[in-house]
């Protein structure tokens, strides 16, 4: 079990980016956090994952306070970690990233199978994709499914995907929801997702809004999914229209009105 | 052949034990070994220090072993090897060059090496060169690498220094004729006070030949690098030359292509790129539960891989 407790994190000026964040994440729980852009959400993952330390608060995993722990240390706690913008490497393939991220996961060696099973989840043929190199050839969307199977071959006990659907192609896209519909069928951890897309609010356990660094909602998916979509306004956004809009690659998407072009 | 040259071979050949086919191993400027193969000949120079390699041609798929090892301070070796590529041959030529020290002197190894390959042949060549030893002189290694490529030959050149070279100053020149291709992969690694400096100078003189130079390093300390590569389009032909650099610590490394283009069908391209390890980039491998170091470890062993 994921804790934060009174998390905040301020900028110059005292501006606070998360305004005394309380949060728990139970086991076994897939649990999506959404809204308006600017509104903590990266911040929040980067803090949880380490990357970014908090101004106050305390973080605990299962009871021990790992908020002054490093991120390879909470790595290898369990916390697991997908960027929104993946990393791209010279001279290191998706065969290096997977069999480093399953080191984490077993003492035994990754079997080519389920090397192979990784890539094939995230739609990407195993055969052309094991051996290249994680470079600036890679795609927009080639380099974040890479990312993802690098995420799952972890089997972490909490995985942290950041707007997973960023950059990603509506067919791919489609191929996403099926792999977080497998992982929350066969879930034996949890799963913080950070996402705007409906498709995935839809598969979660709970949900959580972000806003304007606080945290303005949270419950099971069936109470808030229904009053972030219905009505004119945004309940959890300081009452400001909603705009249900469809995104470039068409698929559903919702949105506050600071995130609305 | 002693035991520190033994070591040595297995670092820059991954030799142990003699090979089956040709080869030509020399210790501290003498020869601890040779053989010749039915379509390899190797000869000792009669002017001057060195063995002259001729490959018949027709010649495929043979690996010619040719190692230099310095096992001691205060040796200042000179070799000139020249190799002679029978016409649609397709050879590796091992050669590399470990160098050891003992004492407060230098030990220092110079070859040069010169190629003529023939219409339509194919030669691998790989160039490893190591220092190793307790001793306080300077391990320096100067190779430099002539060839001459005809009417559709293609040379692979493959040269890495890893580590242990106190001081290097790498030259290889080519000219390549019609449909010639040169293809040159280097990678280095410098640390402490260790200089290092790499040119290229290709000539492209025959219709669509072409060359591609590509250059991986990481220098580290106080050490300090130098690259420059100079490509003459002198006809329509292709050319490109790359550097890419991870500096760190105090190191300094320095890109210098100069591009000359004689002929408007002349294709020519630089690319350098110097800069350090990207903070993501650890970052990434930390969420991964390496730390730091080993993240860099990682990423710098990619790199030159």
């Amino acid at each position: 079990m994921l804790e934060l407790q009174d998390i905040s994190v301020s900028v110059e000026n005292n501006r606070e980016i998360l305004d005394h964040i309380n949060l728990v994440v139970p086991d076994s729980r897939f649990i999506v956090i959404t809204g308006p852009n600017g509104g903590g959400k990266s911040t929040l993952a980067r803090v949880i994952s380490g990357v970014q330390t908090p101004s106050s608060g305390r973080i605990l995993l299962d009871g021990e306070d790992i908020t002054g722990l490093g991120i390879d240390e909470r790595a290898r706690r369990g916390i697991s970690f997908a960027f929104q913008q993946p990393v791209r490497f010279k001279g290191i393939t998706v065969r290096d990233l997977l069999v480093l991220a399953a080191k984490g996961a077993s003492d035994q060696p990754l079997q080519e199978k389920d090397l192979r099973s990784y890539l094939r989840d995230v739609g990407l043929c195993p055969k052309d994709y094991i051996d290249r190199e994680v470079n600036g050839s890679l795609s927009g969307g080639e380099i974040k499914r890479i990312e993802i199977a690098v995420v799952l071959a972890r089997r972490a006990r909490l995985t942290i995907f950041d707007e997973p659907e960023a950059g990603i192609d509506l067919w791919s896209f489609t191929n996403l929801i099926d792999v977080f519909r497998r992982l929350r069928s066969e879930i034996s951890g949890s799963v913080v997702i950070i996402s705007h897309q409906e498709r995935i609010l839809d598969i979660a356990d709970e949900i959580v809004v972000l806003s304007a660094g606080r945290l303005t909602a949270h419950g099971p998916k069936a109470d808030i999914l229904p009053r972030l979509l219905g009505g004119d306004h945004c309940q959890f956004c300081h009452g400001q229209p909603v705009s249900h809009k469809k995104a470039v690659d068409s698929s559903e998407r919702v949105a506050c009105p600071r995130e609305s072009v | 052949m002693n035991d520190i040259t033994k070591k040595l071979l297995g670092m820059v050949s991954d030799l142990f034990g003699t090979p089956d086919g040709a080869y030509n191993i020399r210790e501290d400027g003498e020869c601890a070994g040779r053989q010749s193969s039915e379509n390899v000949a190797i000869l000792s120079k009669t002017d001057k220090p060195g063995i002259d390699i001729r490959v018949r041609p027709g010649t495929k798929g043979e690996t010619v072993y040719i190692p230099a090892c310095v096992t001691h301070s205060k040796v200042d070796d000179l070799v000139y090897n020249d190799f002679f590529i029978g016409e649609n041959a397709d050879v590796t030529i091992v050669a590399g060059c470990g160098v050891h020290t003992d004492g407060e002197e230098d030990a220092q190894h110079n070859g040069i090496h010169r190629f003529f390959i023939g219409k339509n042949a194919r030669v691998v060549y790989l160039e490893k060169h190591i220092g190793i030893g307790e001793g306080t002189g300077r391990r320096i290694i100067n190779p430099q690498t002539y060839a001459e490529l005809d009417e559709g030959a293609c040379m692979e050149m493959d040269t890495t220094q890893i580590k242990g070279v106190d001081s290097t100053n790498r030259l290889t020149r080519a000219l390549c004729k019609k449909d010639a291709r040169l293809i040159v992969r280097e990678k280095l690694m410098t640390h402490g006070t260790q200089a290092a400096e790499t040119s290229f100078e290709v000539d492209l003189n025959g219709e669509n030949s072409g060359a591609d130079l590509i250059s991986r390093s990481v220098a580290r300390d106080h050490s300090r690098q130098v690259f420059r590569s100079r490509i003459n389009g002198n006809v329509s032909c292709t050319g490109h030359s790359e550097c890419d650099a991870i500096i760190m610590d105090s190191a300094s490394v320095s890109a210098i292509p100069e591009l000359t283009a004689n002929h408007v069908d002349a294709a020519l391209i630089h690319e350098a790129a110097i800069g350090k390890i990207a903070g993501e980039q650890l970052i990434k491998l930390m969420t991964l539960g390496l730390t730091e170091q080993e993240a860099e470890a990682r990423i710098i062993e990619g790199f030159l891989k």
